[in-house]
């Protein structure tokens, strides 16, 4: 049984992951009036930026990280050791 | 700053593709050779509408949650040495700070056109140095067959491992040796003040981080990552400390690029080496093409040279833009198509191992 080695592929985080990601891409696009007003006021207003960026590569990180491994495109298995 | 906001474009859903698409391409080249992707979205932006500064700082704030993603996934494949990346990227946003000073400087005392005159010469003389030695080497390691030989640290490395400064020595696993950070002082600032210039410091980091210190082709671009988000951290707050960051740009520029950089971080692992210095240097000759067409533009704005008609202008500053286009696709192109073929190969072990077993 060939398949036995075969790894389970995240499909629920990828969805989970997913639907968060698109959550956060449909807020930032309907409230882009609030969003530029507030973000670029500049002074310590630049955390918001930053923590903005921070939240969305986890999220849509860990969504297109999950993507490409349900598609079956994952590392080499016969990796050479890189040192 | 409350005016800048005023400026930030109108988003519609070409202008949404177009940016995922660029932003896609720019994370597939960066992550398998730590950096490259960004040149191209600064004018890529620009020629939307987007003001210089807003680029500028939209680029640079998408860079560093992408540079993120793609550290922590390479580092997974052991090629990051966090320590050399942070060294690295402390001094190289020292770097970042004096090259944005010093471009700041041109600017006030030639205007636009002699700041984008420096800016071009800076390109095509660092890509043409630093590019055709990594492209030479590169074919040097083709030619001579040893393409899967483990990479050995040159003569100039192994000259800076060889000095021992007390007080200042630090082990770094990437070079597996100590090596005083009064070399990678130098380096750092280098790369931060390029990554100030053209963007894209990686173009002196890795190449560096190889030939200089003697670190493996491999962990030298994933260890770029590590300073890209350093530098990219510290120059996002600058600038949105003054309001520039149009966070809509780097959002979405971001969800593309998140899809290539996993991509071009799992395409490290099925290739040879020697083929992220092939990537690299290629990518950096035919980006100096295309900012050399540029040079006779702002010399005859600056009035160096005979005026250059609208048309000619036009053509030229399109071909640039194509050029840059070209050398970001043909990056990528290789990168996918190195993937495909270990991804083949590999199938190809695994059904002769499978017959081998006499499990078919």
């Amino acid at each position: 049984m060939a398949q036995s080695t075969t790894r389970k592929k995240p499909v629920g985080k990828m969805f989970f992951m997913g639907v968060i990601s698109i959550a956060l891409y449909a807020t930032l696009l309907h409230k882009q009036e609030l969003i530029n007003s507030n973000f670029a006021q500049g002074g310590l207003y630049a955390f918001l930026p930053i923590v903005t960026a921070f939240v969305f590569s986890y999220f849509h990180g860990a969504f297109t990280g999950h993507f490409w491994t349900v598609l079956g495109i994952e590392a080499a298995k016969k990796k050479k050791e890189v040192k | 700053m409350h005016d800048i906001a005023t400026n930030f474009i109108n988003l519609d859903a070409i202008t949404l593709v177009y940016l995922f698409g660029v932003g896609f391409v720019g994370g597939l080249v960066s992550g398998f050779i730590g950096s490259g992707g960004a040149f191209v979205l600064t004018p890529g932006m620009m020629s939307l509408g987007v003001p210089g500064l807003v680029a500028v700082a939209s680029n640079m704030c998408h860079k560093f949650p992408k540079a993120l993603v793609g550290a922590i996934k390479r580092a997974k494949y052991g090629q990051v040495d966090v320590k050399l990346g942070i060294v690295l990227g402390i001094s190289a946003e020292a770097g970042v700070l004096y090259g944005a000073q010093i471009q700041e400087n041109i600017k006030k005392a030639f205007g636009d056109a002699g700041s984008n005159l420096y800016v071009s010469v800076a390109f095509v003389v660092i890509l043409a140095t630093v590019g055709g030695f990594v492209l030479r080497d590169a074919w040097k390691t083709y030619k001579s067959g040893n393409m899967h030989a483990e990479e050995k640290a040159g003569k100039l490395a192994r000259w800076v491992q060889s000095i021992n400064i007390p007080g200042t020595m630090v082990y770094f696993k990437a070079l597996n040796a100590r090596v005083s950070i009064l070399f990678t002082i130098p380096l750092g600032l280098a790369t931060g003040m390029l990554a100030a210039t053209i963007a894209v410091g990686g173009f002196i980091g890795v190449p560096s981080m190889i030939y200089v210190l003697g670190a493996p082709s491999l962990m030298a671009s994933a260890t770029e990552l590590v300073i890209a988000f350093v530098m990219g951290l510290g120059g996002s707050f600058k600038y949105a400390m003054h309001g520039l960051v149009d966070i809509r740009l780097a959002m979405i520029i971001l969800a593309g690029s998140l899809f290539g950089i996993q991509l071009g971080a799992i395409g490290t692992t099925y290739v040879k080496p020697f083929m992220i210095k092939v990537v690299m240097g290629l990518i950096m000759v035919i980006v100096l093409f295309s900012r050399g067409l540029m040079v006779p533009v702002y010399l005859s704005q600056l009035g160096l040279i005979e005026k250059l008609g609208d048309t000619t202008v036009k053509l030229l500053k399109n071909t640039s833009f194509a050029i840059m286009i070209f050398a970001l696709l043909l990056g990528a192109f290789i990168v996918l198509r190195a993937m495909w073929q270990g991804k083949q190969a590999e199938k190809l072990l695994h059904a002769s191992g499978a017959l081998e077993h006499g499990e078919v």
